[in-house]
């Protein structure tokens, strides 16, 4: 694969930016310093050298001149590298001779009060880059066979939708819940809003669609234990409660969906700790509006089973509290909040709704007017403002609270409290994540690659999120997202292969004492020591290239292509000495 | 064990019981009490301006003392005594350059460095003694009186500063109350302010205050209310007489310093405790709870 010889026919393309650069530096003077510059045969610069005509300049001249290595003075890496491989490599040159030099970010923008200074810079990070291509060898990308079977974790109405869309298409999927049952969350709800659809009707059609689907097996009581491998070809090992084996299944993407649990009641002090079993989590609410709950539908005050009259709802309980609790807003509460004091208020229509909010967040198609009917339908009582403390006084729980609106301090003797405690992730979810190793946010929350841009993807390729593992949401948005997922692996999956980059780790088995000082080293356990050779070797389908291994290399044995010693020990001889580096050329 | 001992004003002079009590339970555990010498007034009110640099020269006085004097720690039985030199420690912690202001203005030998801890004795009494060495000490204990632990805001807040208890549902007064064999009761407003300097400008306002803990203490089924503070003690136990003229129903509860309790439970004699100089007088609570043994009651 490596071609030894130098590149000795470079083409240097300065780009403008239209301003961005040429606003700052002097563009004919950096051409001039490369005028004479041994093994550069083109030196010419473009207005905007990411155009079409930019690029077809680029084409041509790599045509004319017969060049073998480009060099293109423009803005980072990160925007425009790939088209220039591309570009280059269209015109017949390996796209690995094709290195940028980042003149805009890290130059005319960094230095746009000094252009003389900034006009120096983009010479020197023009020379190194130069210097590097000289020695850049022609690499080709490898490709990896991809499994074509997906692990979904976690069987709540996330990973039941993503399975489905997944198996639709035709692909296996493996369904692994850690219950013994599915439905997660979902199966725990009662009327939906907006409609009041019933939350298990909902359910049992997704389930009834899951059981006509062969390609789907489930897995209850089950839990991944581990993870190996790579995007595409994964090995899970998963353990089923009571079994002394777990199994090892390939997959080649997976999903993962593991819901959320709810602000323990414990923790929250001032609101009875937990202690008062009239003041009750929303989803025990949840539960005793089902008909098929435990007091079949009927709200009963768990301290005596009565009916409340006096309902209190008290919302971000433990959200958007930075000091005490968690900082976010949760996001449902205010709807399914609205949604249990209309129907406790239809249950009891001689009874009294109270809901405390800070700000009422109802965003999107329905749901204003949803929380609007709240009020005046049901009549049902917002009060603008926090709740101090709760406790029980006798058989009624007090509540005092700050109506905000009339500057009063309110006291009810209510019946029955209902907590819209937080949104937080599963207990257990940082451990999950370190086993598959994907990131978390602070509090626990599956982190997306991007906020914006990738929001179903982890940043471990190959990972997808979906549901309220990866933040607070309700039915229809864990249902978008995974969809979402869904399509990220079936667009994994429309490929047979997969093409890695090749600029990535090798170790030279001259030069390796097998001292393992690279192993912990790797971020990716990509490298482990050869069977029985004294050597380590690098799993090139795991190595990132970051180059971690060969930091800590006493030898110098582990190399990073295109990016060796002697390439940058170069770079640095032409920054420092330039005529002495010249002068070997 | 021996600890530097701040007593404050309050102690010396109408809280003297509280004072005995405190220096005998803390013998009867072998906790030595020493009273630092010349100690001077804690401030009575942290000093909420933090410009006001002078304000904190009283409170730090007493903590220069401590270290000149070779301790490292500061035992406080006053819950506002505690409070105010807790924070102003704590203050000059954070704040190097005041700290230097006031080392030059009090020009003394060693300058301070914030080396002192300011501790409250429940806390040495709870996590230096320990609750199980309290158990062994307790004979003949309280048998089963029953307790309300009352903290008020002092022992408490701010929570990061004095960093006593959990503010919210506070638990250190309660777990030593029941290592001396008292039946503590649950109740809310354990924390509640009873309405403090309210008392002395407008009792109308400070009634409502301390009624809603009284009352509450007493539906939770107390025979006494213990408190680690002068002010509160003087407020909860002052106002009842108002108050049994206010609300027909009410009935009045002894407000007693946590450190009366620890004297009975170890036998130690409670003369000099001072129960005649209480309004309410605890003492035919205690008698009915076979406490006071032989004390006679008036």
């Amino acid at each position: 694969m490596p071609a030894k010889a130098k590149a000795h026919r470079i083409g240097l393309f300065v780009c403008h930016c239209g301003l961005n650069i040429a606003g700052t530096v002097d563009i004919p003077q950096v051409l001039d310093a490369f005028r004479d510059e041994p093994g550069v045969l083109v030196s010419v610069d473009y207005k905007y050298m990411c155009s079409e005509p930019g690029q077809e300049l680029i084409r041509r001249k790599i045509a004319e001149e017969k060049l073998d290595g480009v060099v293109v003075a423009a803005c980072s890496p990160t925007m425009h590298e790939a088209t220039f491989r591309r570009n280059a490599e269209s015109a017949g040159l390996n796209p690995y001779r094709v290195e940028i030099a980042n003149i805009r970010e890290q130059v005319s923008w960094v230095h746009a009060k000094d252009p003389d200074a900034a006009t120096r810079k983009a010479i020197e990070v023009i020379r190194t880059i130069i210097e590097k291509v000289r020695y850049d060898e022609e690499l080709l990308p490898f490709t990896l066979p991809v499994v074509r079977r997906a692990l979904v974790i976690g069987g709540g109405i996330a990973g039941i939708q993503a399975a489905l869309d997944i198996a639709a298409a035709g692909f296996p999927v493996l369904l692994v819940e850690r219950e013994a049952r599915l439905g997660g969350r979902m199966a725990q709800l009662s009327g939906t809003y907006f409609n009041f659809e019933s939350a298990g009707d909902l359910l049992a059609q997704k389930l009834e669609a899951l059981r006509a689907r062969p390609e789907i097996t489930v897995l209850t009581e089950s839990e991944v234990e581990s993870l190996n491998g790579y995007v595409g070809n994964f090995t899970v090992r998963i353990r089923r409660r009571g079994e002394d084996q777990p199994r090892e299944e390939s997959v080649g993407a997976i999903v993962v969906a593991t819901g959320f649990d709810l602000y323990p009641l414990e923790r929250l002090p001032e609101y009875g700790a937990g202690a008062v079993p009239d003041v009750i989590s929303g989803l025990e609410m949840e539960a005793m509006l089902r008909p098929d709950g435990p007091t079949g539908g009927r709200i009963l005050r768990p301290s005596d089973g009565r009916p409340p009259r006096e309902v209190v709802f008290v919302q971000c309980a433990g959200s958007r509290d930075p000091q005490h609790a968690m900082p976010y807003c949760s996001k449902i509460c205010c709807m399914y909040t609205a949604k249990q004091a209309r129907l406790f208020r239809r249950q009891c229509p001689d009874g009294q709704a109270y809901v405390f909010y800070i700000d009422i967040r109802s965003g999107g198609k329905g749901a204003e007017e949803f929380v609007q009917a709240a009020m005046e339908e049901e009549r049902v009582l917002y009060l603008r403002g926090k709740v101090s403390r709760i406790f029980r006084d006798g058989d009624k729980v007090m509540v005092w609270g700050a109506d905000t609106l009339s500057g009063q301090q309110v006291e009810i003797a209510a019946d029955l409290v209902v907590l819209a405690t937080a949104v937080v992730p599963r207990q257990d979810a940082r451990e999950l994540a370190q086993r598959l190793r994907v990131g978390t946010d602070m509090h626990g929350f599956f982190n997306e690659a991007h906020p914006k841009l990738r929001p179903v993807e982890s940043l471990t390729a190959g990972i997808y999120l979906a549901g309220a593992a990866q933040g607070p949401k309700d039915i229809p948005e864990t249902l978008s997202q995974a969809g979402a997922a869904a399509a990220k692996v079936l667009s994994l999956f429309s490929r047979h292969e997969l093409v890695q980059e090749p600029t990535i780790a090798w170790v030279d088995p001259e030069l390796c004492s097998a001292c393992q000082l690279c192993v912990p080293a790797c971020p990716y356990e990509a490298r482990r020591p050869h069977p029985w050779k004294p050597v380590v070797t690098v799993n090139a389908a795991l190595c990132q290239g970051c180059g971690a291994c060969a930091m800590v290399c006493p030898n110098k044995a582990s190399k990073l292509r295109n990016y060796t010693p002697e390439q940058v020990l170069a770079m640095v001889d032409v920054l420092f000495a330039p005529a002495k580096a010249q002068e070997g050329t | 064990m021996r600890y530097f001992y701040f007593p404050g004003c309050t102690l010396e002079t109408k809280a003297v019981g509280f004072n005995r009590s405190a220096k005998e339970a803390a013998g009867a555990l072998g906790v030595e009490l020493v009273t630092l010498p010349e100690w001077n007034c804690c401030g009575a009110t942290f000093p909420l301006s933090t410009d006001n640099v002078l304000d904190l020269a009283g409170p730090a006085r007493n903590l220069v003392s401590t270290a000149e004097a070779g301790g490292d720690t500061l035992a406080v039985a006053c819950a506002t005594c505690f409070n105010v030199l807790r924070r102003t420690n704590h203050f000059l912690r954070k704040h190097p350059d005041t700290l230097e202001k006031l080392n030059a203005f009090l020009e003394r030998p060693q300058p301070y460095a914030g080396q002192v801890e300011v501790r409250h004795l429940l806390d040495i009494f709870v996590h230096d003694v320990g609750l199980e060495a309290i158990r062994r000490r307790a004979v003949p204990g309280l048998g089963g009186l029953r307790v309300a632990a009352y903290y008020g805001c002092m022992l408490l807040r701010p929570a990061d500063e004095i960093a006593l208890d959990d503010p919210e549902r506070p638990g250190i007064m309660d777990a030593l109350l029941a290592a001396l064999g008292a039946e503590v009761v649950d109740y809310p407003h354990r924390g509640e302010c009873c309405g403090a300097y309210l008392t002395v400008k407008s009792p109308e306002a400070s009634m409502p205050m301390s009624y809603r803990i009284l009352s509450a203490a007493g539906r939770a089924g107390a025979q006494v209310l213990a408190t680690a503070c002068p002010l509160c003690q003087f407020n909860l136990d002052w106002l009842q007489a108002r108050l049994r003229q206010q609300y027909a129903s009410y009935q009045p509860l002894p407000v007693m310093y946590f450190t009366q309790l620890m004297g009975l439970a170890f036998g130690l004699d409670p003369a000099g405790y001072g129960f005649e100089q209480h309004y309410v007088d605890p003492r035919p609570a205690l008698a009915q709870a076979g406490v006071l043994g032989g004390i006679r009651s008036p």
